[in-house]
């Protein structure tokens, strides 16, 4: 106990400790050095805290009894509100103002209301919900970080800016420290102070470059996220007045009725911190950031803490009009960001939308919380923080080799950047291709779902096989056999290459590792909840076994191949040009009719007129909006 | 064990009958348009003869994409005469599917390419009806295992009339018969060129002809599910299903990739969800 108990005030404290040496040290060569140890205690403790919990199916409540922590955390809180009414009016962002100004009056007089009434029993807690989370945030969290290292050693040269990455570092720490706080609270006032603190965070990653689109998407995402805030501590509030309780283990004891409320708000302040429509704007206005941000708030933190506290109010909103809208807002996201994804060229936005559509589902499968939909939610969580992480960090990796973001400008880059390639198929077929995680997770999804209710599968059903769509076509530009080509991989620095080797590694690794993960670790948890096991069936685990060992040993049939193929050009009419006897240039050259010489260029489909985003986006606004006002609805009534 | 015979059967017989099927294609073919038609053994001479070819390739790697594209086929084949989840064993038919496009993108060539993506069309197409059929699948039985499915004591058809007319129609789609045929066709003399095999050859070729004797099987196995109570009539009628489909590929003419999507995801919707809501909700 005492030691589970120190480990978890590590997670929290430490991080706050290197944030501080972050501050202070200008030497970038001591910086990386502080990096990497840090990163790897900070990993270290999340996973001996994890060893040491294995198949633990109760959670430990932690008592920690320190009057001056909450007031430290007000203070906090405070400061950081008067800093946003400040920066607010400096960027002519009144609506920021407005809500720090009303974050301080009500959260004051919450406290002041109550003053010296407000008492949790336990603040602390970890069960296996949480200690999944630690996992994701101290080794994907800090796998980022060591990425960021040689990142950002580049970044500022190639965004021609003066180098602020000491804030960059400072802030990411502080991030860290927020997240476990977050997944480790049992007292609401503690949860929601460290939800602020990673709004705070995200909002000046966001802002880093200080250009005029970074200020505004910046402040996109801290109006919303601090509305989300609010709408929380109205949960909370509501909850201490009508039940005089202030202990999230109490709010999952409470019977669902008495629950509904505070857990309807809550949820809404999770909707919009895991992006789901109408709020998606935010995230996608996040890719402005360098790439580590993108990859933090996609993969490990951010939107993660809203998806973890949906799943962890998911059993409150079984079968309940709330849970069903919540299910719906999840099922309508995932459909229309799929779509929409079709129509992009901008990578990072592809995945922006691939990362909604994923959060979509899960936000689906909390909001119906039978056994099978959460023990799903917890796998696509999983899943999809690693491979998405692998996914963002590649691409950065990718637009300072080629300088462009752009998928048209991707073609046949296994020949340009191989290593990188290789990192971005493993990434894209862990997000859509069996037996890769996500595909077993869409695949519980869609068992969960149909089980509980057909409508909503079919959303998952359409939804899906436009992943397939922009995935696959992503991936056929990638391996495109053009021309030999000069490397560019040059530039990639060996923090890089650890980073996205570990997070390919640990993509395949997790599929392989599933069957454990479930059993020791999601099943304990969902055993706790409903005394239901969830496993899935021995012989289809064998199968998915049997397939990942065929696609491990693909490759090497590259090797066996016979050499004694017979090189040809390819069919161009007979057009090409043959001249130089080139083969490389007789395929991408041909004559026209006028005789010119014209240079082959082969362009992907994005069908914008259907799958456009305006069109789509509005759709999912509107009708997102109306849940949104239904779930309002049933508060009042 | 059990599975381990049925599966080396399968990898033997398939390709055996799927040959037979794809040479009485060509006989049924050339009849409706008046000509005798080859040997109903035509198909198993050409694939010989594309094995003693010379090796002729674009690039080194694109027979290896081709090479996971007969592999994935195979183990979808299995995966379903072996009775495992359906769910899972469309998801291995889809990888399939993208080894092959993904085959296509390799040789940067126009016309493969072109090809490669409508052949993603069509598997977007296709794939919501494909999956909802597993699903209607599983309302009836309470079971996404196929021996489950085959062994229940109804045949499916009754309670799944709306999802089977769904799947016939994407079965059009999934056999690449006209007039879904957009992707590749057995002939040569159409816009794409040959679309997605345009730049394969010899050996490559031959387990592309190969591949899709099993994937023709495969189908008209899952046909088969609807009417799994009585053999006979389940193998009846896969047969005139493949009739069915041969008549259409000779009566038909290739349509645009909007009305393919368009058209197989309002029937996915009109047929299959709505059967499917129907038995949800009268159950």
């Amino acid at each position: 106990m005492q030691i589970v108990m120190f480990l978890m005030l590590f997670l929290i404290l430490f991080p706050l400790l290197i944030m501080l040496a972050m501050a202070v040290i200008n030497n970038q060569a001591l910086r990386s050095a502080i990096i990497k140890i840090s990163v790897f205690l900070i990993a270290a403790a999340s996973i001996w805290l994890f060893v040491l919990n294995i198949n633990n199916s109760e959670p430990l409540m932690f008592a920690v009894n320190i009057d001056f922590i909450n007031t430290l955390m007000t203070s906090i809180s405070v400061l950081i509100s008067i800093y946003i009414i400040y920066a607010g009016f400096r960027d002519k962002k009144y609506w920021a103002s407005v809500l720090a100004v009303l974050q301080i009056i009500s959260s004051l007089a919450f406290e002041l209301a109550y003053s010296g009434k407000i008492h949790s029993e336990y603040d602390l807690m970890l069960d296996n919900l949480s200690l999944i989370m630690v996992l994701l945030v101290g080794i994907i969290g800090g796998l980022i970080c060591i990425f960021a290292i040689g990142y950002m050693a580049k970044y500022h040269h190639h965004k021609l800016m003066k180098d602020k990455s000491k804030l960059f570092f400072t802030t990411v720490y502080a991030f860290i420290s927020a997240m476990f706080g977050l997944v480790l609270s049992n007292n609401l006032m503690w949860l929601l102070f460290f939800w602020e603190i990673t709004t705070f965070c995200s909002f000046v990653l966001i802002g880093y470059t200080r250009r005029e689109d970074s200020i505004r998407n910046s402040y996109r995402a801290l109006i919303m996220n601090m509305a989300g805030g609010l709408a929380f501590l109205a949960g909370i509030a509501w909850l201490f007045k009508t039940q005089g309780i202030i202990e999230l283990d109490k709010l999952m004891a409470l019977a669902p009725a008495a629950a509904m409320v505070p857990a309807i708000l809550i949820s809404l302040s999770g909707v919009v911190k895991s992006a789901q429509m109408p709020f998606s704007s935010w995230l996608l206005g996040a890719m402005v950031a360098p790439t580590p941000t993108s990859a933090l708030l996609h993969s490990s933190t951010m939107v993660k803490a809203g998806v973890y506290i949906i799943i962890r109010l998911s059993p409150l909103l079984k079968n309940t009009p709330a849970g069903f809208a919540l299910t719906l807002i999840g099922a309508i996201t995932f459909l229309l960001a799929s779509f929409i994804a079709i129509s992009m060229h901008n990578v990072k936005r592809l995945l922006a939308y691939s990362t909604i559509s994923t959060l979509g589902l899960i936000v689906a499968c909390a909001g119906v919380g039978t056994y099978q939909a959460i023990w799903t939610a917890i796998l696509l969580m999983i899943f999809h923080a690693v491979a998405k992480s692998l996914l963002f960090l590649s691409v950065g990796t990718v637009e300072h080799g080629i300088d462009s973001l752009n998928i048209e400008d991707m073609d046949g880059l296994i020949l340009r950047m191989p290593k990188v390639t290789v990192c971005l198929l493993i990434g894209i077929s862990g997000m859509f291709l069996a037996p890769f995680g996500m595909l077993i997770s869409k695949w519980a999804a869609l068992e969960a779902l149909i089980v509980a209710n057909p409508f909503i599968a079919f959303f998952v059903v359409f939804g899906s096989s436009a992943t397939l769509f922009f995935y696959t076509k992503w991936m056929g530009k990638l391996i495109m056999i053009i021309h030999p080509s000069e490397n560019q991989e040059k530039v990639v620095s060996s923090a890089e290459w650890f980073t996205m080797g570990t997070l390919s590694a640990l993509t395949v690794l997790v599929c392989i590792a599933f069957p454990s993960i479930s059993t020791h670790i999601i099943d304990p948890y969902i055993r706790h909840l409903y005394q239901q096991d969830v496993s899935m069936n021995t012989g289809n685990i064998v199968i998915m076994l049997i397939m990942m060992a065929l696609i491990l040993t693909l490759p090497f049939q590259i090797l066996l191949q016979h050499k004694d193929k017979k090189h040809v050009i390819a069919y161009l009419c007979g057009a090409n040009i043959t001249e130089n006897n080139l083969l490389y240039e007789a395929n991408t050259r041909f004559h026209t009719t006028k005789m010119d010489v014209e240079e082959l260029k082969l362009r992907n489909y994005y069908f914008e007129n259907y799958f456009g985003e305006d069109k789509l986006g509005k759709i999912g606004v509107v009708t997102t909006t109306l849940l949104i006002a239904v779930l309002f609805g049933i508060i009042l009534i | 064990m059990k599975i381990i015979l049925i599966s080396i059967a399968f990898i033997i017989f398939a390709p055996i009958l799927g040959g037979l099927l794809s040479g009485l294609d060509r006989i049924i073919s050339a009849r409706m348009q008046k000509r005798v038609g080859p040997s109903i053994f035509q198909p198993f001479y050409d694939v010989f003869k594309l094995f003693q070819k010379e090796n002729v390739v674009v690039n080194s790697s694109q027979n290896f994409y081709m090479i996971c594209f007969l592999i994935f086929t195979v183990f979808t084949g299995a995966m379903l005469f072996t009775g495992e989840d359906i769910l899972l064993t469309v998801f291995s038919s889809t990888l399939a599917g993208i080894f092959f496009v993904l085959g296509g993108y390799s040789t940067y060539s126009p016309y493969s390419f072109i090809g490669s993506e409508r052949e993603l069309i069509s598997m977007m197409s296709d794939e919501p009806m494909v999956i909802l059929m597993a699903i209607g699948m599983y309302m009836v039985t309470h079971s996404f295992f196929i021996h489950d499915i085959v062994a229940f004591d109804k045949p499916a058809i009754i309670y799944l009339p709306g999802v089977f007319i769904g799947y016939l129609f994407v079965l059009t789609i999934k056999m690449k018969k006209s007039p879904f045929d957009l992707s590749m066709s057995h002939h040569a003399h159409q816009e794409v060129v040959s679309g997605i095999k345009t730049e394969f050859s010899g050996k490559s070729l031959a387990m592309i002809e190969i591949a899709h004797w099993y994937e023709n099987i495969f189908l008209l196995g899952t046909v088969y599910l609807f009417f799994a109570v009585s053999p006979i009539i389940g193998i009846l009628v896969s047969l005139l299903v493949y009739f069915i489909e041969t008549f259409i590929d000779n009566t038909n003419a290739r349509v645009k990739w909007q009305w393919l999507l368009k058209s197989s995801w309002i029937v996915a919707l009109v047929f299959g969800a709505t059967n499917i809501l129907i038995l949800y909700f009268v159950k």
